[in-house]
C-alpha cells in the first residue's frame, strides 16, 4: 500500500512538473502576474510529493517488503538498518528517485529565495527548471520505476546490498554529488530565461552566480568524496582512475568551474556575456551526458548501472531536445548580446579569459578520451578499444600547469589593466622564496623527480602570491588588509589555496608513494619506505551480514610502535561476494595501506601494502575548494542590491515594451 | 585617446588569435600523439588463439575464466589461468599480483598485458566487475554471438 502511495505520488509530482512548465510561462506570454505567481507553489508541489515518494520506498526498505522488485534486489533483512536507507540510492532506479528529489529541493530553494527576481523573471525561471524536471520524472516512471513489484510469487529474502556500497562513502557520495550535478541546472535556467525574455543585461549573472558557486562546491565535495571512498574502498589505494564514470563528474566540473570564474567577470565587468551564457549551458549539459553515460552502459566502467539500451535511447532524445533546444535559442539569441567593453592584456579579464580557453580544452580533452572507445568501435566496424589512464595524465598535466601558474600570476590583477610593475615587480623574489621552498622540499626527501620539481615549484610559487597578496591588501602592511576583505575575496583566496594544496598532494603521492604485493605467513616482517610491518596473523570475526577473516599487522618505525592495522577479507552471506576492506594508518603526513590479497595456504596470504606521502592533502585541498564556494555565497551584495536590481530591471522591462 | 583603445582592442584580439592557434595546435598535437600511444585493442579467445592478437604490444583480451584452469606459485602471487570462450578457443594468462575480489572460476574477466611469442599473455592488470550480475560487454558480446551460432 505504502509502495503504491509513492508511486502515486511520484505521478503527481510528474503533473506538478508539467504545470510548473506551463502555467508560469502562460502567465508571462498573457501578462497574467497571477498565473506568473503559481510558480512558488508548484515548485513547493513538486517537492512535496516527491518527498513523499522518496519516503515511501525508504519505508519500502526499512519494512523489509520484498515484494518491491528494487527493493529486493538491493537489500536483505540483515542489513544493518542505516545501509537499509542508503540503499535507497543504491542502485539505478533509487538514485535516480534521489536526483529527481534533489531537482525538486533546488526548484523549491530558487522559488524561495529569488524573492530579488521581478515575477517576470522569477516565472521564467522556475519554468525552465519545470520542464527539465519533466523529462527526469518521464524517465524515472516508464524506464526506471523503483516501485515495481513482482507480485504474486515475490522472494522471501532480498539478495543484498551490493557491499561495496555498504559504507558510510557511499551514504554521502551520491548525494553531495547529485547535488552538484542537479544544482547547474540552476544557472541553466537563468540563462535560457534571460535568452527567452531577451534580457540580457549583466543582471542575470548576479543572480545565477551564488546558485552556480553552491552547485559547484557541492559537485566539487562529490568529487572529493568519491576519490577518498574509492581510496580506502574500492581501490587498492588508487585515488583516481579516469574511468568513465568519473570523467562523468569530472567534466561538468571543469566547466562549472570556468563558469564560475566567467560569471565573475560578466558581472562586474559586463564582458564576456554571450559566452557565459554558452559555458551555463554546457555545464548542465555535461551534467546530463554524466548521466547518459553512466546509465546507458555504452561505455565500460567500474561502476556502470545495470544495462538497460531503453534507458540510454530515452537519455539520448533528451540530451538532444535539452541541449539542441537551448542551443537553438542561443544562436537566435546571442547576436543581440555584442558589448562593447574592452581590457587591457593585462587584466583580470585576460586572466579569467584563458582559464576559461585551458578549462573549456581540458574538459574536451577529456570528453575526447572518454567517448574515443565509441568512435574506434564505430570507425574501424566493432574493434573494441579502451583509451589508458596514460591518455589522460599526458594530456591533463600539461593544461593543467599552465593553469596554476597563471592562478598564481593572477592574484595581483586587477579589472581592466594592471600596471606590469603590479603584476611581475615582486616575481623574482618570489619565485626565488619559492624555489628555495621546493630545494629544501628535495633535499630533505632526496628526490629528485622532475616532475615533483615543476608542480611543486609552481604550487608553492602560487600559494607565495597568494599569501603575498593577503599580506598586502589595500596597500596595508601585516595582515592588517586581509582581514577587511569581502567574503567573495576569502572564497577566491581559499578556492586557490586548495588548488595548490591538491596538486602539491597529487604530485607528492604520485611520484613518491611506495607499493609492495606480497606473500605473507604469521610472524613475517617486511620493510617499506622506512617503516616496518609484521603480520601477526589472520583471526575471524563476524559482523551484522558478514564474516570476515581479519589480518592483525603492526607497523612500527624505528623499533617504536606506531599502529596496529586490521585489514578484513569479508564474506557477505547473502550475496556470497567477497570483499576486501583495506586498513589505514592516517596522519597529515603519510598515509600506510594495508589490505588483505587471498590466501595462499599454510596461513600465508598476498598482502598489499602503500606507504603515500601526503595523500590527504588531495582530499584537503578539495575541502578548501569547495568551502571556498560556500564562502562566496556570504557576499552582501547578494542582498544589498537586490531592490535597486528590481527596480532597474522593471524600468528595463517597460522601456523593452514600449519599443516592442 | 580613441584612437589609442582601438589600438589596444586590435592588439588583444591579435594577441588571442595567435595564442588560440599555437595552444590549439599543441593541444591537438598532444592529444593525437596521447591517444595512438595509448590505446589498448581488445581481443577475444578466438582472435588471441588465430593469433590475430599482435605480439609485444599493450593489448586487452576478455572471456571467462576456465574452471579449474588456476593455479598459483607456491613461494609468490604468481598465478597462471585460461582465458575461454563458450566454445574451445583458451589462451593462457600469467598474472603477478592480488586478484581482484570478484576473480572467479567460470566468471567473466578482462586481462590486460601483451602477449609473448608463446602465446601467453603476461598480465599487468586483470579487471573483474564489482558487481557480480554485471559482465564486461566486451565479454558479454563475445558470449552472445556465440549463443546465436551454436544451436541449442
Amino acid at each position: 500500500m505504502i509502495i503504491e502511495l509513492g508511486h502515486f505520488a511520484l505521478i503527481l509530482a510528474l503533473a506538478m512538473s508539467c504545470c510548473l512548465a506551463v502555467l508560469p510561462g502562460f502567465g508571462v506570454s498573457l501578462g497574467r502576474p497571477a498565473l506568473m505567481r503559481t510558480g512558488g507553489s508548484l515548485a513547493a508541489g513538486m517537492f512535496v510529493f516527491t518527498l513523499v515518494s522518496f519516503v515511501c520506498l525508504a519505508q519500502g526498505f526499512i519494512g523489509d517488503d520484498f515484494s518491491v522488485a528494487y527493493v529486493a534486489r538491493n537489500s536483505n533483512s540483515a542489513l544493518p538498518v542505516y545501509y537499509k536507507i542508503s540503499a535507497v540510492w543504491g542502485a539505478h532506479e533509487g538514485s535516480f528517485l534521489l536526483w529527481c528529489l534533489v531537482m525538486s529541493s533546488w526548484t523549491l530553494a530558487v522559488a524561495m529565495f529569488s524573492q530579488q527576481l521581478t515575477d517576470d523573471m522569477r516565472a521564467r525561471v522556475l519554468a525552465v527548471l519545470g520542464s527539465v524536471s519533466i523529462g527526469f520524472y518521464l524517465f524515472l516512471i516508464f524506464t526506471s520505476n523503483p516501485f515495481d513489484r513482482t507480485l504474486p510469487f515475490f522472494p522471501s529474502e532480498g539478495a543484498d546490498l551490493n557491499p561495496l556500497l555498504q559504507d558510510f562513502g557511499l551514504i554521502v557520495h551520491p548525494p553531495l554529488l547529485y547535488i552538484g550535478y542537479v544544482g547547474l541546472s540552476v544557472p541553466f535556467a537563468f540563462a535560457i530565461a534571460s535568452l527567452s525574455s531577451g534580457q540580457l543585461d549583466a543582471a542575470w549573472a548576479r543572480w545565477s552566480r551564488p546558485w552556480t558557486n553552491v552547485a559547484w562546491a557541492f559537485l566539487t565535495l562529490g568529487i572529493t568524496l568519491g576519490s577518498w571512498w574509492a581510496y580506502y574502498e574500492l581501490g587498492w589505494g588508487g585515488w583516481w582512475f579516469w574511468d568513465a564514470v568519473e570523467n562523468a563528474s569530472f567534466m561538468p566540473w571543469l566547466i562549472a568551474t570556468a563558469l564560475v570564474h566567467s560569471l565573475a567577470a560578466t558581472e562586474k565587468r559586463g564582458v564576456f556575456r554571450s559566452w557565459t551564457v554558452l559555458l551555463a549551458i554546457f555545464a548542465f549539459s555535461f551534467s546530463l551526458l554524466g548521466a547518459f553515460l553512466v546509465r546507458s552502459g555504452v561505455l565500460t566502467s567500474v561502476h556502470a548501472f545495470a544495462v538497460d539500451p531503453e534507458r540510454g535511447v530515452f537519455i539520448l532524445w533528451y540530451l538532444i531536445i535539452v541541449i539542441g533546444g537551448s542551443l537553438l535559442l542561443y544562436g537566435i539569441r546571442a547576436g543581440q548580446m555584442s558589448v562593447n567593453v574592452g581590457f587591457g592584456w593585462l587584466s583580470r579579464e585576460s586572466f579569467i579569459l584563458a582559464n576559461n580557453l585551458i578549462l573549456t580544452v581540458s574538459a574536451i580533452t577529456v570528453l575526447l578520451g572518454t567517448i574515443y572507445p565509441l568512435i574506434y568501435e564505430w570507425f574501424s566496424s566493432g574493434q573494441k578499444i579502451s583509451v589508458g589512464p596514460p591518455y589522460f595524465n599526458m594530456v591533463f598535466v600539461p593544461l593543467m600547469l599552465p593553469l596554476i601558474a597563471l592562478m598564481a600570476l593572477s592574484s595581483f590583477s586587477r579589472w581592466r589593466r594592471t600596471a606590469t610593475e603590479v603584476l611581475f615587480g615582486r616575481q623574482p623574489i618570489r619565485l626565488l622564496i619559492s624555489g628555495l621552498v621546493c630545494l629544501i622540499f628535495c633535499l630533505l626527501t632526496s628526490t629528485w623527480n622532475l616532475w615533483f620539481q615543476v608542480v611543486s615549484l609552481i604550487s608553492i610559487w602560487l600559494i607565495v602570491n597568494l599569501l603575498a597578496d593577503a599580506r598586502y591588501r589595500q596597500g596595508g602592511r601585516g595582515f592588517a588588509g586581509f582581514l577587511k576583505q569581502t567574503p567573495s575575496y576569502y572564497g577566491m583566496w581559499l578556492g586557490h589555496i586548495g588548488i595548490a594544496v591538491s596538486a602539491l598532494g597529487i604530485v607528492t603521492t604520485v611520484v613518491m608513494s611506495e607499493e609492495l604485493d606480497l606473500l605473507m605467513s604469521p610472524g613475517d616482517k617486511t620493510q617499506i619506505a622506512g617503516y616496518d610491518l609484521r603480520f601477526e596473523g589472520v583471526e575471524r570475526v563476524n559482523g551484522p551480514n558478514y564474516s570476515a577473516d581479519r589480518g592483525i599487522i603492526a607497523v612500527s618505525r624505528q623499533g617504536r610502535l606506531i599502529e596496529m592495522l586490521y585489514p578484513e577479507k569479508r564474506l557477505y552471506s547473502a550475496s556470497q561476494s567477497v570483499m576486501t576492506e583495506a586498513d589505514i594508518s592516517v596522519s597529515f603526513w603519510r598515509d600506510v595501506y594495508v589490505a588483505l590479497g587471498e590466501p595462499i595456504g599454510n596461513q600465508a596470504w598476498s598482502v598489499r601494502v602503500h606507504v603515500k606521502p601526503l595523500v590527504r592533502w588531495i582530499w584537503l585541498g578539495g575541502i578548501l575548494i569547495a568551502i571556498g564556494g560556500f564562502t562566496t555565497i556570504l557576499d552582501k551584495r547578494y542582498r544589498r542590491l537586490k531592490m535597486a536590481r528590481q527596480l532597474q530591471s522593471r524600468a528595463e522591462t517597460s522601456v523593452q515594451a514600449s519599443l516592442a | 585617446m580613441k584612437f589609442g583603445m582601438m589600438k589596444t582592442h586590435r592588439r588583444n584580439q591579435l594577441l588571442l588569435i595567435v595564442v588560440l592557434i599555437v595552444g590549439a595546435g599543441a593541444t591537438l598535437a598532444l592529444v593525437m600523439q596521447a591517444l595512438t600511444e595509448n590505446i589498448n585493442l581488445f581481443y577475444s579467445p578466438a582472435q588471441v588463439v588465430a593469433g590475430e592478437a599482435p605480439t609485444n604490444q599493450r593489448i586487452r583480451a576478455g572471456g571467462m575464466v576456465v574452471v579449474g584452469s588456476i593455479q598459483r606459485a607456491v613461494d609468490s602471487l604468481q598465478v597462471s589461468f585460461l582465458v575461454g570462450d563458450l566454445q574451445s578457443a583458451q589462451f593462457p594468462v600469467l598474472y603477478d599480483g592480488i586478484l581482484p575480489d570478484l576473480f572467479r572460476e567460470g566468471q567473466g574477466v578482462i586481462a590486460g598485458g601483451s602477449l609473448d611469442e608463446s602465446g601467453v599473455l603476461i598480465a599487468d592488470e586483470i579487471l573483474a566487475k564489482h558487481d557480480e550480475n554485471y559482465m564486461p560487454p566486451e565479454v558479454a558480446q563475445i558470449m552472445a554471438s556465440q549463443q546465436e551460432k551454436t544451436p541449442p
